[in-house]
């Protein structure tokens, strides 16, 4: 059956996350492993309702560990696949992340965000994973982490995440929110036909390295049983897979691979946009259900004949941090609001350098988005 | 020095790769006659590790396959060569997906796992070495550790009772169950000839010796260890109560049922979902 006859194209109204399963379904994931837990669970709900109609294979796992480890085997295996999870699976799925990473295996999880730590709020939306999708893992590493604001992005983010994680040979992560996932908006579903997917680069002889490079140059990806006898592990490796963890300059060459790829190419992997008055004095960054309020709080502004202006990024890590530098530039005040209490503002002194002090705006608790209200309160009282 | 004869075992080459000959086992342990006995079944059978795939966890019997087979091997992190393996098996059932593991990998960390893969009956096969400890981080204990024994983190004895694993993955619903020891090479054949033949999950206990930590803190010798699984070993077929209540170490197969395996199931669920749809 083909993904259109299911969800045919055109304008449809949708929760956040039944527009990421679509986005799935058309980027060819046909593989999901998952547990349940909310606020994503309609992700595994859906895929298990969809995947088998496409000729893909849904699993419900024990837990969120074999969750990712599963993925990581059925891309092995040659499948592009998919997980989703909150808070306490994202936590669970560090390690096999840091695996997926080390041995270069692309896959794409979802972390659609609630409040914690530990169990915390379980409906209630947050932004406080930010820095876990970032440093989750133990050891060096660079990760793509992209965060949608809408049901259309929820769509059309989950195919370019697809695209990305095998281009690079590199688990991306989707970072939604509460919000996002659950808001239900008008979603454009395109033509199955027109979908941009990036092919998986194949070894082309028996004797190529099928691991690392140098940091420009991404080995081929060797698929499991075509031959290529490959050596998959997450100890330390060769570019022909053999474990050698005693040699500091295998390790070395590795690792500078692993977070190269990243660091080189991130003009080509970061997405952002710049809204406002470019000559603005007073900026907000922001991402996620956020940057929706932000947007209608400048535009609320301008109404006042205050002008602000916006960055906001979309590729979260690596981050825009040039790009972000340069938006603060000629400011008098740079505002980062988040549902969290100061984590991405943290990157983002980082990026400006402590040039000026960034105020943070934050929100906890109540699950609730930042309202368009409260940023506009926020920059009247700061002005 | 010239030699006429040839040393090289003929399996390295074929089955074994050349570049990490010779091995890093311990002399005495039995991960490498486990090596041997499943590459002699899978050339009887098939001729070549062609559309094998090896998982394994992290330990000493996880380096069985990795980096030693000459065939696709997939060394995963610590307890979870059963999810991998599961993955790889669904998204391409074409291959012949084999998990090699230790006893604290598949069966403490990784246990979870285990008895679910049993109970889906997923179509892979699990060779668990279980050599009663933690070898490759110094000799801990293991949930295989027998009552009083002595380990480095059970120094004054072992006070917890160890897993039936057999016992216990048939129960689970698995479709073929045997345990064997080092010593049985040839019943050891003839289960994984049988495990290649079927469908379902099929677990192979197999007990085997770790020189280095396990023997030395319990035993006098190897050869110690290897009489007492010779002489104490009795056939699931003819064990008694006496027998299993006397410790003496069960072996046979524990199951075999023909219940219809995980991927068979799956694609008759996909019939079932289109034709819902349609
Ligand atoms: C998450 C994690 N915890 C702990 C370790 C350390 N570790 C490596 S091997 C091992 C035990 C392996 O024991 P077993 O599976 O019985 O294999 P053996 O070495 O005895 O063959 C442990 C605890 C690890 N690698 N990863």
């Amino acid at each position: 059956m083909r993904v259109n006859e299911i969800y045919p194209p055109g304008k449809h109204f949708l929760m956040g996350n039944e527009a990421l399963v679509i986005g799935a379904l058309l980027a060819k994931c046909r593989f999901y492993a998952g547990y349940p837990i909310t606020p994503s669970s309609e992700i595994m709900n859906l895929m298990a309702r969809y995947l088998p109609l496409v000729n893909g294979v849904f699993i419900q796992m024990e837990d969120e560990i074999a969750s990712i480890i599963s993925i990581i085997g059925a891309s092995l295996a040659g499948a592009r696949a998919m997980t989703a999870t909150s808070g306490p699976g994202f936590s669970l799925m560090q390690e096999g992340i840091g695996y997926a990473i080390m041995a270069e295996i692309p896959i794409v999880v979802v972390d659609v965000m609630r409040a914690g730590p530990s169990t915390g709020q379980a409906t209630k939306a947050a932004q406080g994973d930010v820095m876990q999708a970032r440093w989750g893992r133990h050891g060096d590493q660079e990760i793509i982490a992209i965060a949608p604001a809408s049901a259309q992005e929820m769509l059309d983010l989950t195919i370019h995440a697809f695209n990305l994680a095998d281009k690079y040979r590199v688990p991306v992560i989707i970072l939604s929110d509460e919000i996002v996932g659950h808001a239900e908006e008008i979603v454009l579903v395109p033509n199955e036909e027109d979908i941009v997917i990036y092919p998986r680069k194949e070894p082309l002889t028996k004797d190529e390295p099928l691991f690392g490079g140098d940091g420009i140059n991404i080995a081929p990806f060797p698929t499991l049983g075509k031959g290529f006898n490959v050596l998959v592990t997450g100890s330390t490796h060769t570019e022909y897979g053999y474990r050698k963890t005693q040699d500091p300059e295998t390790h070395k060459r590795l690792v500078n691979h692993l977070v190269n790829k990243i660091r080189i190419n991130r003009d080509e992997i970061i997405n952002y946009s710049v809204h406002g008055d470019e000559d603005a004095r007073i900026g907000i960054i922001a991402y996620g259900s956020v940057y929706r309020s932000a947007l209608e709080a400048l535009n609320m502004a301008r109404n006042e004949g205050i002008k602000v202006k916006l960055f906001r990024p979309i590729t979260l890590w690596p981050s825009p941090d040039g790009e972000m530098r340069k938006f603060a530039e000629d400011l008098d005040f740079l505002i980062v609001p988040e549902l969290n209490t100061k984590m991405y503002a943290l990157e983002v002194e980082r990026a400006v350098r402590g040039n000026f002090e960034v105020l943070s705006l934050n929100k906890i608790g109540g699950g609730l988005p930042i309202y368009p209200e409260e940023i506009l309160g926020f920059i009247k009282k700061v002005r | 020095m010239e030699s006429n004869v040839n040393l090289i075992h003929p399996y390295v080459g074929k089955y074994l790769r050349k570049e990490v000959m010779p091995h890093g086992m311990c002399p005495g342990c039995g991960n490498m006659s486990i090596a041997n006995t499943l590459i002699r079944a899978i050339d009887k059978k098939y001729g070549s590790f062609d559309k094998f795939v090896f998982v394994s966890g992290i330990g000493c019997a996880a380096w069985i396959p990795s980096p030693h087979f000459l065939a696709d091997t997939v060394h995963v992190v610590h307890g979870r060569a059963i999810p991998a393996a599961t993955g790889i098996k669904l998204a391409n059932p074409e291959l012949n997906v084999i998990v090699i593991s230790g006893d604290g990998d598949l069966a403490a960390i990784g246990g979870n796992h285990l008895f679910h893969a049993a109970r889906r009956n997923i179509d892979i096969i699990t060779i668990l070495v279980n050599n009663f400890n933690y070898g490759m981080t110094g000799g801990q204990l293991a949930p295989t550790t027998p009552v009083n024994a002595r380990t480095i983190t059970t120094p004054y004895g072992n006070i917890e009772e160890p897993f039936n694993l057999a016992k216990l993955i048939a129960e689970a619903g698995a479709n073929y169950v045997a345990r064997w020891t080092i010593v049985h090479v040839l019943q050891l054949e003839k289960s994984l000839m049988r495990a290649l033949d079927i469908e379902g999950f099929r677990f192979i206990e197999v007990l085997s010796p770790c020189t280095t930590r396990f023997i030395r803190w319990n035993m006098k010798s190897l050869n110690e260890l290897l009489d007492y699984f010779k002489n104490n070993s009795v056939n699931i077929k003819v064990a008694s109560e006496d027998d299993i209540k006397s410790g003496k170490i069960i072996v046979g197969e524990f199951a075999e049922r023909d219940r219809i395996g995980y991927l068979r199931r799956y694609r008759k669920l996909i019939d079932r979902a289109l034709s819902l749809w349609r």
